[in-house]
């Protein structure tokens, strides 16, 4: 075994060690930083360190895809798989980057400099085909030559935004990212100055009022959430902003965080104060790096300002925010593995109840929310309820934030308000399909939605409208498909998507996830097996029943839905024949 | 807070204390529910999902294990949909792992008719059984990840922490730091896990041998000089703490 100097890895852990477990998938960063990958002895140094169990370092280090323990090239090219990019074209990138490392290698330009993943979806699908090289997002990667992808430093793909109002996305788009000073000159740090002058109790009921319900998938009251929290005996509560966003389709919040981090930051500083956190947490998804550094910025310049802190603004009220990144893991996006992530362990859900406005991070009470869902927060208690309220249906208040991609003209982060049609949206702001080309079905939810049809062109885009049309409005995306394609192999990459992504804790999606991406690749190579239909209802029935968490109870969502649409895709010609 | 919840399983009407199961609630009523990763000395981590229970009113259903009963509760232990994810995840299981030395999964199997060979071209875990040590032998072949010899040799009795997971999802083993052998882990041979392992996937070396056909005096003499290198490489000071 290679020898390897600990010394800077020591100077790196000495700041961590206080933390102790907490601490680990940070450590776990700079280590990788200084190492470029995980090797025994320095995963031991950790273990030491922070004082955790060597297998249980270990454990941690293998859970996370963006660990790696065997040396992996100083190149480390992401390139995304899941529809969106995939239509746009990410097999061919995939296999032209392999050849030219291929050449590379052959001509001696380099040994095992440049390593090649597929990834899951980026969140950067309004920019399809894209990928991440190093960390750093390329988009419309089809068109770069391998020096503009790898050698030099492209500029970010631009945002992308549009909609009939512009509330959330106010300070988005505009080509920079927002500033503290530019935030608090367009009216920012106005509600959160106006809570702290009421009381928690205040803040809690005008949340109510307002109707907003989380925007992350589940729909669950906000202001019910921290009323729990504030309510759950214990004297140190939590607040977390759940921004690990991955959900295939899903960049919202991606948008959010890099232009505008600070209406994220005052959202979850009023939730605080609402509960009676003193802590609070942001966890961004590992792939996210721009983002992380966005919001490690706007956390700093509001230490500055002394909007966190001891007794800011002269409340009494103490507060402070730690950012923490993910390390390649959809499951901790559910909001118990988030809480163990942080923890320092690998992302299994926990078993709910205890739910966590009285179980949460650390065994506290917390309340976790969405990126879009504290982004709201500001914005409802600067117009006020009433203002609030007058967008957006009366059982669905408020803007929604919709990301549109795949066969769609103008790709992009889209906000309307609640009750705005599918195809006002489609057509009258995205541009419709693609031109020549018309409407086969777009998926919403993402990979744990299901597929809608143009007959669903005039459906309204609210929680009551979508329910009763028997679809999810999930987290907003939104994935266009044309005429042309295939929607096995758009099965196939969801079903793929889950298969990696299952944490593997419970039993039914473990396996579950594992059987449905076989049978679907049969079905895809024409080999489908009788009794594959029936194989397919019984493991998604069995998933959706009886998974542990809410990634195993939608992880056949989509393809059931696909099966109900397009029977034929799936069934074997003698059984169609009966 | 009330002394007895009432509440009504498969149709039997059953009193219990706050903060009973459902699986201790239906036991106690003489109702059998099926379990695998269940053991009254480790936590319950509801993760087979074998034991699940159809709840009135609940969208998903319930695992028994962990589930407290509530007032006026309505529980069945044999629906359509319970019996369904019962015989899939067991049909899925046998596809999975080898399950010939777990007797009791083979009788659920049998139960609930789940077929064998429901999944024809499945990817099975294949594992090349671990031969590391003097005391047991780990054949991962057999591991259905009920997780009770890491709880065991963790906080749920001996605080050891010799092993953990690698990977995630389907690919998801039972591992040592960095895959070490055993000896070179934190293990203290304690024999916790091998006790807990309802498959058989963890085995006593020397039931191993036996089944191999080997003599008790072969064994002996097979794990002898295994003993003596163990000593040694304990006595020895070590330079490598890993």
């Amino acid at each position: 075994m290679t020898d390897f100097d600990l010394t800077p890895l020591q100077a790196v852990l000495g700041g961590y060690a206080p933390q102790g477990r907490t601490a680990l998938l940070p450590a776990l960063h700079a280590a990788q930083e200084i190492y470029g990958y995980l090797p025994e002895p320095v995963a031991a140094e950790i273990a030491r360190g922070l004082n955790i169990p060597l297998a249980e370092v270990f454990g941690v280090i293998d859970f996370y895809s963006l660990f790696y323990r065997e040396p992996v090239g100083k190149t480390i090219i992401h390139v995304c798989n899941d529809p969106a990019c995939a239509m746009a074209g990410s097999e061919s990138i995939l296999t032209r980057l392999t050849q030219h490392v291929e050449i590379l290698k052959e001509n001696n330009h380099t040994e095992e400099l440049v390593t090649i993943e597929r990834a899951p979806c980026l969140g950067l699908c309004e920019h399809a085909p894209a990928m991440l090289v190093n960390g750093r997002p390329i988009g419309q990667a089809n068109t770069r030559t391998w020096e503009e992808m790898v050698e030099s430093d492209p500029r970010r793909p631009d945002t992308k935004v549009d909609g009939s109002i512009r509330l959330l996305t106010a300070n988005c788009g505009v080509g920079y990212t927002l500033s503290l000073w530019q935030y608090i000159a367009g009216g920012g740090y106005v509600a959160y100055r106006k809570a702290l002058a009421g009381t928690p109790a205040e803040v809690i009921d005008t949340v109510k009022l307002s109707g907003l319900v989380g925007r992350g998938g589940a729909a669950f009251p906000t202001g019910v959430k921290w009323e729990g929290t504030a309510k759950a005996p214990g004297t140190q509560k939590y607040v977390v902003c759940n921004a690990d966003e991955a959900e295939p389709g899903t960049f919202k919040d991606r948008v959010l965080m890099e232009d505008d981090p600070h209406s994220i930051l005052e959202g979850l500083m009023i939730a605080a104060y609402a509960v009676g956190a003193s802590k609070g947490y942001v966890y961004i998804r590992g792939e996210y790096l721009r983002p992380y550094q966005m919001m490690k910025i706007a956390v700093q310049e509001a230490r500055e300002a002394r909007l966190l802190g001891e007794n800011i603004l002269g409340s009494g009220f103490n507060f402070d925010i730690e950012i923490r990144r993910g390390a390649g893991a959809y499951i901790c996006g559910e909001e118990t593995a988030l809480f163990e992530s942080i923890e320092g362990k690998r992302g299994f859900p926990r078993v709910k109840p205890p739910f966590p406005t009285t179980h949460g991070l650390f065994g506290q009470p917390t309340s976790i929310n969405n990126v879009e869902t504290l982004a709201n927060v500001p914005l409802i208690l600067r117009m006020g309820v009433e203002e609030y309220r007058k967008i957006g249906t009366e059982k669905s208040p408020g803007p929604k934030l919709f990301c549109l991609s795949g066969d769609v003209e103008r790709p992009g982060l889209y906000e309307v308000p609640f009750g705005t049609t599918f195809r006002e949206l489609l057509f009258d702001l995205a541009g419709g399909v693609h031109s020549g080309h018309h409407l086969q079905a777009a998926l919403f939810g993402g990979a744990a939605g299901a597929f809608a049809l143009d007959s669903h062109l005039d459906v309204r885009l609210s929680f009551e409208d979508l329910r009763a049309a028997g679809l999810p409005l999930g987290s907003g995306v939104i994935t266009v498909f044309d005429e042309t394609r295939d929607m096995r192999d758009i099965c196939l990459r969801l079903a793929h998507f889950f298969a990696d992504e299952s944490c593997g804790k419970c039993y039914p999606c473990q396996m579950g996830t594992q059987r449905q991406v076989e049978i679907i690749q049969r079905i895809m190579d024409g080999q489908v097996l009788p009794g594959d239909w029936e194989r397919l209802h019984d493991i998604g029935w069995t998933m959706t029943d009886a998974s542990l968490c809410g990634l195993g109870q939608t992880a056949a969502s989509a393809v059931m839905s696909a099966m109900k649409h397009w029977p034929h895709l799936f069934k074997s010609p003698e059984a169609l024949a009966q | 807070m009330s002394d007895t919840i009432n509440l009504i399983i498969d149709g039997k009407q059953i009193s219990v204390p706050p903060g009973t199961t459902i699986l201790a609630a239906a036991r106690e009523a003489g109702i059998e529910i099926p379990t695998i990763c269940f053991h009254e000395a480790t936590t319950s981590n509801a993760l087979c999902r074998i034991c699940v229970v159809e709840v009135e009113g609940s969208r998903v259903l319930l695992p028994s294990c962990v589930a407290h009963v509530s007032e006026g509760m309505k529980v069945q232990t044999q629906s359509e949909r319970v019996t369904r994810s019962r015989r899939t995840i067991l049909e899925m299981l046998e596809s999975t792992v080898d399950l010939s030395d777990a007797p009791e999964i083979q009788t659920m199997i049998a139960e609930y008719k789940a077929d064998g060979e429901r999944f024809p071209q499945a990817k099975s875990r294949v594992s090349t059984p671990i031969d590391d040590n003097p005391m047991y032998l780990r054949d991962y072949a057999k591991c259905i990840l009920c997780w009770r010899c890491v709880q065991v040799c963790a906080e749920d009795a001996q605080y050891t922490y010799a092993i953990n997971f690698s990977s995630r999802g389907y690919d998801t083993q039972i591992s040592t730091f960095y895959e070490v052998p055993m000896p070179e882990s934190t293990c203290v041979f304690c024999g916790q896990c091998v006790a807990v392992c309802p498959t058989g996937a963890l085995k006593p070396k020397r039931q191993w041998l036996l089944e191999l056909g080997r003599t008790p005096d072969e064994i002996m003499d097979l794990t002898r000089s295994e003993r003596r290198n163990r000593r040694r490489r304990v006595e020895a000071p070590s330079n490598d703490q890993a």
